[in-house]
């Protein structure tokens, strides 16, 4: 048994020269690269490359969501407009929300998690890098199935919330509400995959010396969120999965009054999971807020344990909220109260947040690069959306408001402003790490304020025209009703928004390829993900860092003190104590296989395969259990899990 | 006429009420924010760029701890204050009438069958899409959904409530100003759902009266043998398989009662004014007005459809 010298080595006592630097890199990353060809390509596991893949697709996905959106706006621009039939609407506004939600939004933010969790707290790899790859080729899988579903004039038409009875198969015969139930299948799977996956590295992989309260913020916010999902995905399973595609395929009747169902049922079984969605969407993007926050005003943030608390308060009580979306049914008046009660509870940790990131910037000395002016617009872009939040926790304004435009306007004041802005800000922020190059802050900044304008412009009116009387999901309306000219103002945002996003993919793909080159750590900021090469190469660290502080980059020290003794020669990591993060094991990190590809293959297979017959679900499982088989055949060599001798005594500092 | 910021209502007064206090604090807690988030992004009060990164003094940092408690406790205490606003609206609200006068209302693909309850079931009337209530008087609506989801929404009037099939709701007002008020299907029914509009036409009680007496018997039979053909029509044709008319054969429940339809003012819930060229129009092609509706196309020759088109004119 090998042990592994925990001992710190300030590199001044580490007496590798250069060479030996150079040979242990060279040795690294022929253990680590992801093998070269299609086939390597298409085995590929190391959790970058999936991420990537995953913030690519999912960002095509937003530009597919962004399209739908400008035809909607299109349509609606004038009254009694036909540019676009109620059948093709429906499945556009369909398409628009499935895809924001389930194709888009969770999996961008997870996929962020998926690329910056494993090199935030300096570990070599993801703790199931297999069942990563699994989880992006099923969600690739659902996006590619949507897609060609709605090309084929076979998009879903019942909303992204798919009511039943309207849902079900006496009102939505064919093929449409089958895909919808299947996209969500797919996602629910990839979601859970990452949401274990970050769980697990969180909790087990963390570089030594990173306790719990020295976890980044982000990582903190994905960690929270993995949890979120690990709750909130089973619900909407069992719900669209389970119990609408047996009452669509096998008379099952779980939603069906005339059969002893009940339609409100899936109400409450789609909102328990879709309403803790929006935070799962929401929290991520306030991780991201907190970094950009920190490097650009040039200050550790104000209050980090209440923002970690602020973050479990509420994931907590996203999970106490869904009837808010049911205020309009038949539910007694007593029990709605509760939950405007918790709807408004939940402002406050939300606010606690909004307070320190304020205080943050008052106490240090702001720049206002591109990320930090997406930070501010997201202040005042989300804060709008918070506040008609509060406003809609009320029953009784609620019952006014509920399923019209002011809805419409509120939820994507909260998204973009709440989700869409830190992102952006994120992929200024981020990108040089990434790609290795810097975005063109003079593009960024055009982009930001035509995007800020767009938004605001495009969705400031629909307040008023909900308000008005104008409902969600028409595709039409009559001149007499008055809502013309607010509609074509809501347009011309929407296209102002259309160029803002086009300018931004130009820029990235301008930058990507020829932009400035971007050194280790180009914003001086804090966090580990800046300690390694820009791009991180495939191993991302060559010696696993040690953690003394929360900003391990802003230590006096001259260079990062770090751990020596992980083996080179095959891919291994470094297992740490929950808690403290105390060494604790040396465990086999799984080669590239072309496994969970066939896996994903066949389980679309299943699923897809089961809209048109069941038995595609018997013949299907068991093409599956060859890949399973396949995958863990290959999973058991080298094997073994090595202890690592403990020096008595903890080796880590507190701060 | 189709406006939550105009209120007819005591309902609707009560929750616009509670809008503009909303409105009003949240539009200062929001500009304070959102100004101050700018004010010190651009002010750079912190400590020069040589100052340790990591640690805020203690004096500065007591400052802020203070300044970020007093801000939540602030939260706390608006939100305090609006939920026991929001629940003594909720309550003015809940308070259920003793006694009405009870319509029901049953929410179809895409149209709203209404019947007003009376314990003689010769006085009771039937309509659709188009609601007569009496100002200064308390009515409740019992609301049920034939096929799927709908939400009966009148803004004008009170909060939408949802139509739920397997679910008896209930909702009530009363209208004070006298008017005519558009509501629409608020909740996503399928593909018509954005022309599945109904009106409250809100009259003095004696007036509503006279309407109510009047619905409840059948038209006046016809005896121009124009409008006998067309009569003819109606009842031969297919017509009658779904609408029902007052004082006739036809009882059908499938589509809108036609018992008064002239004395209605729109054609297929909201979509068309009730004029002859719009009936026309609707009659020999409803699809084409109305994508996906449920009434067919059914192939008149002009004379015929002119003779029924006739006829149903005559329905007041």
């Amino acid at each position: 048994m090998t042990t592994l010298p925990v001992n710190e080595k300030l590199p001044a006592d580490v007496t590798l020269s250069p060479d030996e630097l150079l040979r242990e890199a060279m040795a690294l990353d022929t253990t680590w690269r992801d093998k070269p060809g299609v086939w390597g390509w298409l085995s590929a596991v190391d959790h970058k490359t999936t991420a990537k893949r995953y913030i690519i697709t999912a960002f095509l996905m937003f530009i597919a969501g962004g399209i739908e959106a400008a035809l909607m706006r299109l349509q609606l621009a004038r009254p009694e407009n036909n540019l676009i039939g109620p059948d093709r609407y429906n499945q556009l506004f369909t398409t628009h929300g499935t895809t924001m939600m389930f194709l888009f939004a969770v999996p961008i933010m997870t996929a962020m998690g998926l690329y910056f969790v494993p090199l935030m707290i300096g570990a070599r790899s993801i703790a199931f890098p297999r069942l990563n790859a699994f989880g992006f080729w099923n969600y690739f899988v659902g996006v590619v199935f949507l897609y060609v579903s709605l090309f084929a004039n076979t998009g879903p038409d019942t909303g992204w919330f798919a009511y039943v009875p309207l849902s079900g198969p006496a009102y939505s015969p064919g093929h449409r509400v089958d895909v919808w139930a299947q996209v969500v299948t797919f996602t629910e799977i990839a979601a859970l995959c990452g949401a274990v996956n970050i769980i697990a590295t969180v909790f087990k992989m963390r570089a030594p010396g990173m306790s719990l309260n020295r976890i980044p913020l982000f990582v903190w916010a994905q960690l929270v969120v993995a949890f979120m999902i690990v709750f909130a995905m089973p619900a909407v399973a069992t719900g669209s999965t389970l119990m609408l595609a047996t009452d669509r395929a096998v008379n099952m009747h779980w939603f069906n009054p005339a059969e002893g169902g009940d339609a409100l049922l899936w109400q409450h079984i789609f909102w328990f999971f879709g309403h803790p969605e929006v935070y799962i969407i929401f929290l991520p993007a306030v991780g991201m807020v907190t970094p950009i926050i920190e490097t650009f005003c040039r200050r550790q943030v104000f209050g980090y344990t209440a923002i970690v608390m602020a973050n479990i308060t509420t994931a907590f009580f996203a999970f106490g909220l869904w009837v808010h979306h049911m205020f309009a049914t038949p539910i007694p008046e007593l029990g709605q109260s509760l939950f405007t009660a918790a709807s408004m509870v939940i402002a406050i940790p939300t606010g606690l947040q909004i307070f320190c990131w304020i205080a943050t910037m008052w106490a240090g000395r702001p720049r206002l690069t591109v990320p930090m002016l997406f930070v501010l617009g997201f202040l005042f872009t989300f804060i709008n959306g918070g506040i008609t939040g509060v406003m809609l926790a009320s029953v009784a304004f609620d019952k006014q408001a509920h399923d019209t435009f002011f809805v419409v306007a509120h939820l994507h004041y909260v998204l973009i402003g709440g989700g869409l802005m830190p992102l952006f800000g994120a992929f200024y922020y981020w990108f040089p790490k990434i790609t290795g190059r810097l975005l063109k802050e003079s593009w960024g900044k055009l982009h930001f304020w035509l995007f800020l304008i767009g938004t605001n412009v495009t969705f400031f009116p629909m307040h008023v025209l909900g308000l008005n009387g104008m409902p969600r999901r028409i595709y039409t309306y009559l001149a007499p009703t008055g809502w013309g000219p607010l509609n074509l103002l809501a347009t011309a945002g929407a296209l102002t928004i259309a160029l803002s996003v086009l300018i931004f993919v130009v820029n990235a793909a301008k930058s990507w390829f020829g932009g400035e080159l971007a050194k280790e750590n180009p914003w001086e900021a804090a966090g580990l993900e800046w300690a390694t090469a820009s791009p991180p190469p495939p191993y991302n660290f060559i010696h696993t860092p040690l953690v003394r502080s929360r900003h391990p980059l802003w230590e006096p020290t001259v260079e990062l003190p770090v751990v020596v003794g992980l083996r080179s020669d095959r891919r291994e990591i470094l297992v740490t104590t929950t808690f403290d993060a105390r060494p604790d094991s040396r465990h086999n990190s799984p080669d590239g296989s072309i496994w969970p590809l066939y896996t994903a293959l066949s389980m679309g297979l299943v699923f897809i395969g089961s809209i048109f017959s069941p038995y595609f679900v018997l013949g299907g499982l068991g093409v599956s259990l060859v890949g399973l088989l396949g995958w863990a055949w290959q999973s058991t060599q080298p094997s073994g899990v090595e202890r690592v001798a403990l020096p008595d005594g903890p080796i880590v500092e507190r701060v | 006429m189709h406006s939550f910021f105009d209120p007819a209502s005591p309902q609707a007064r009560a929750v616009a009420g509670l809008w503009w206090w909303m409105f009003g604090v949240g539009f200062v807690i929001w500009l304070g924010v959102a100004a101050l988030a700018v004010y010190v992004a651009n002010a750079g009060h912190g400590q020069r760029e040589s100052d340790d990164l990591m640690h805020v003094p203690p004096e500065t940092r007591r400052r802020i701890e203070r300044i970020v408690s007093a801000s939540v406790f602030a939260t706390v205490l608006v939100l305090a204050v609006f939920l026991v606003y929001d629940f003594s609206v909720g309550r003015l609200l809940a308070q259920h009438p003793q006694r009405a006068l009870t319509i029901d209302v049953v929410g179809h693909q895409w149209w709203w069958e209404v019947q007003y309850e009376d314990p003689n079931p010769s006085k009771r009337v039937g309509t659709a899409n188009e609601i007569h209530v009496p100002v200064g008087e308390t009515v409740q609506f019992k609301l049920r959904a034939a096929d799927v989801i709908h939400s009966f929404w009148a803004p004008n009037m009170n909060g939408k409530r949802d139509l739920i099939p397997g679910y008896v709701s209930t909702l009530w007002f009363k209208a004070d100003t006298a008017g005519v008020y558009r509501g629409q299907c608020a909740e996503f029914c399928g593909l018509q759902h954005a022309q599945m509009a109904f009106y409250i036409v809100a009259e003095p009680p004696v007036k509503f009266a006279a309407w109510l007496a009047a619905g409840s018997a059948p038209p006046e039979p016809p005896t121009d043998s124009t409008l006998l053909y067309g009569q003819r029509v109606f009842m031969s044709s297919g017509c009658a398989v779904c609408h029902a008319i007052g004082g006739t054969e036809a009882k059908a429940t499938v589509g809108p009662d036609l018992t008064h339809f002239k004395g209605r003012s729109s054609i297929a819930a909201g979509s068309l004014a009730n004029t002859r060229a719009n009936l026309t129009r609707w009659i020999q092609n409803p699809s084409a007005i109305k994508p996906g509706v449920r009434m067919p196309a059914l192939p008149f020759k002009p004379a015929e459809l002119n003779a029924l088109v006739s006829y149903l004119e005559t329905l007041k």
